[in-house]
């Protein structure tokens, strides 16, 4: 029977290092910047809380402050020297509870880093699932919450160690975060993997994370919780999620002028000839114009959608003219691999017809990107 | 008409024309306001093409020189400009053509000042297949940087330079005889390529 000591502040349990480590590192990967942002849109720690820390010191000693400040709850409690009655039991186990409740749990420092990973989307690379309906299955009514329980729940019965936490998003988005174990091992905290599921689409945006293999149980459970069928992996990625969601969503297409939508093109070629001194004649004018039509009809007047590559597997048996040749007997198809990479690659096939580097109209197999919603093509023979 | 002949019009009083011929419309466009800038005492005329054949239904002047761009870094502009020349009368390649190859050198700019860097790996048309293009038609080749904007301007102030040679202007000096004097004793080491 250990006696708790008694004072004005009860310091609670301790909480547990790997959970306070855990803190500790979240919170210092937020930049100096964005520190007042984040940790207001977390809202665990209120105004009077952070009031009382100064963000303007070195960043281990703010980090250090901030940790002290999770760990610690302020619950004053009266002084008690008296022995251990049943009374005093009961009072103490309520206490705990309490602190328990009001100390930072792995919950709320889980979702600080799914708060620092939203606005940090950039620095993942995100994989694009879509997910079908089996053929005669209604369409029920969504329920967000047998949603999160029902996925958690698939989760935990494959793998006892694992730690899942939600954040729910605008358009009826939820952001998912997961941190793997095994049977034997608690969940690694520092490698998690990432969800942003669109509750009214079939798609679902995952993070690429190290461990590969617990892919197929994250589609299955993803699959199963929102009742559907079959899930899919497209052949599409990139770091930027928004532009992903463009792209899948068919949102990146809308201009926003509709009624002189013609015009931009002429004052575009208008510019070129104010600008233009008198003594410079372009003498190709009529297939500049084209060259601009082309494009224009092609990519539109809309900003694309951001992707870093486009790759192309091709896989092709050799066709010769001669007979015999060493390659001509070889059954094995050659492969090949050509890999597009710029900061943003749409914009960059867009200027590359004007700017008298490629011929217009582009190759079907650039300009369907995202029409097709795919990055990584494969070619085959026919 | 589909070849350009040199001498087939007669020219303007104190006009020289020149056509720059290229796939990358902005560097042409750039070079031609930098010769523009140049003080001359003749009335300069850029002329811009994509390639050749030029659209015949154009009343244009007599052109005294043609300069033939090609972007080391792409081989379709090299493409482009060997087809062209198919375009260009034999009697044109009397010093009144001229090669610009582009894309040579990449400038660092540091704090001190800057150095030049060769940028040979990023280039898929090797220095050599221009030079013998150039001989081939025994012409002149220039290098220049045309991104930067200093390289730009000394490049310009050659070709107006030139330019009036071609047209005429520089009295007891003609294109053939500036075409000589371009053809340096390094020419006879390309009879090795």
């Amino acid at each position: 029977m250990r006696r708790e000591p008694a004072g004005d502040v009860v310091r609670a349990k301790e909480m547990d290092e790997t959970v306070s480590e855990f803190f500790r590192r979240t919170i210092l990967k937020i930049p100096l910047t964005e520190m007042m942002t984040i940790l207001k849109t977390w809202n665990f720690l209120s105004e009077n809380q952070l009031q009382t820390v100064n963000f303007r010191q070195r960043k281990e000693s703010l980090v250090q402050d901030l940790v002290l400040l999770c760990e610690v709850t302020v619950f004053k409690m009266i002084n008690l020297e008296h022995d251990a009655t049943l009374w005093f039991f009961s009072f103490l186990s309520l206490v705990r509870k309490r602190c328990k409740e009001n100390r930072a749990s792995l919950n709320d420092a889980a979702l600080l880093d799914i708060i620092y990973t939203q606005f940090h989307r950039h620095q993942k690379v995100w994989d694009v699932f879509q997910m079908s309906k089996g053929p005669g299955e209604d369409t029920d009514l969504f329920d967000m919450e047998q949603f999160k329980s029902s996925f958690k729940k698939i989760l935990k019965r494959a793998l006892k160690n694992v730690t899942v936490s939600f954040r729910d998003a605008e358009e009826n988005a939820v952001w998912i975060r997961i941190a793997w174990g095994t049977q034997y091992r608690k969940p690694n905290q520092y490698k998690p993997a990432y969800v942003v599921y669109y509750s009214q689409t079939p798609y679902a945006f995952t993070s690429s994370s190290q461990l590969k293999s617990n892919l197929p149980l994250l589609g299955q459970a993803l699959t199963v919780a929102s009742k559907h069928h079959q899930i899919v992996k497209m052949d599409l990625r990139s770091r930027y999620l928004d532009s992903l969601k463009a792209i899948v969503f068919k949102q990146y297409n809308q201009t926003f002028e509709t009624h002189n939508s013609t015009t931009p093109l002429q004052e575009r070629s208008l510019g070129l000839d104010i600008n233009m001194d008198s003594r410079i004649i372009h003498e190709n004018k009529t297939e500049k114009e084209r060259v601009q039509r082309v494009t224009q009809e092609i990519f539109g007047d809309y900003p694309q959608p951001r992707l870093e590559f486009a790759q192309y597997k091709l896989e092709t048996k050799f066709k010769s003219d001669l007979n015999g040749g060493i390659l001509a007997e070889r059954e094995e198809p050659l492969r090949c691999l050509v890999k597009f990479s710029s900061p943003h690659l749409l914009e960059a096939l867009k200027s590359l017809a004007p700017a008298g580097i490629a011929d217009a109209p582009l190759s079907p197999l650039l300009t369907c990107i995202p029409n097709k919603g795919m990055n990584y093509f494969k070619i085959r023979d026919k | 008409m589909s070849v350009l002949r040199p001498l087939d019009k007669l020219p303007g009083l104190n006009t020289a024309t020149i056509l720059l011929v290229g796939t990358e419309d902005a560097l042409l466009q750039q070079l031609a306001e930098a010769m523009l800038k140049e003080d001359c005492t003749s009335e300069l005329k850029v002329h811009l093409a994509k390639s050749l054949p030029l659209p015949s239904n154009v009343n244009r002047p007599r052109i005294d020189l043609i300069v033939f761009v090609v972007n080391l870094h792409s081989k379709h502009s090299l493409r482009n400009v060997e087809e062209s020349l198919h375009h260009v009368d034999a009697t044109f390649f009397l010093g009144k053509v001229s090669f610009l190859a582009t894309g040579v050198m990449k400038v660092e700019i540091t704090g001190r000042g800057f150095f030049a860097a060769g940028q040979e790996s990023h280039c898929s048309i090797h220095r050599n297949t221009v030079m013998k293009l150039a001989h081939t038609y025994r012409s002149p080749l220039l290098f220049c940087d045309l991104e930067i904007e200093d390289f730009r301007a000394a490049m310009a102030q050659r070709l107006v330079r030139m330019l009036q040679i071609c047209a005429g202007h520089v009295p007891s000096v003609s294109a053939l005889n500036l075409l000589s004097l371009l053809q340096s004793s390094e020419n006879p080491s390309l009879e090795d390529l």
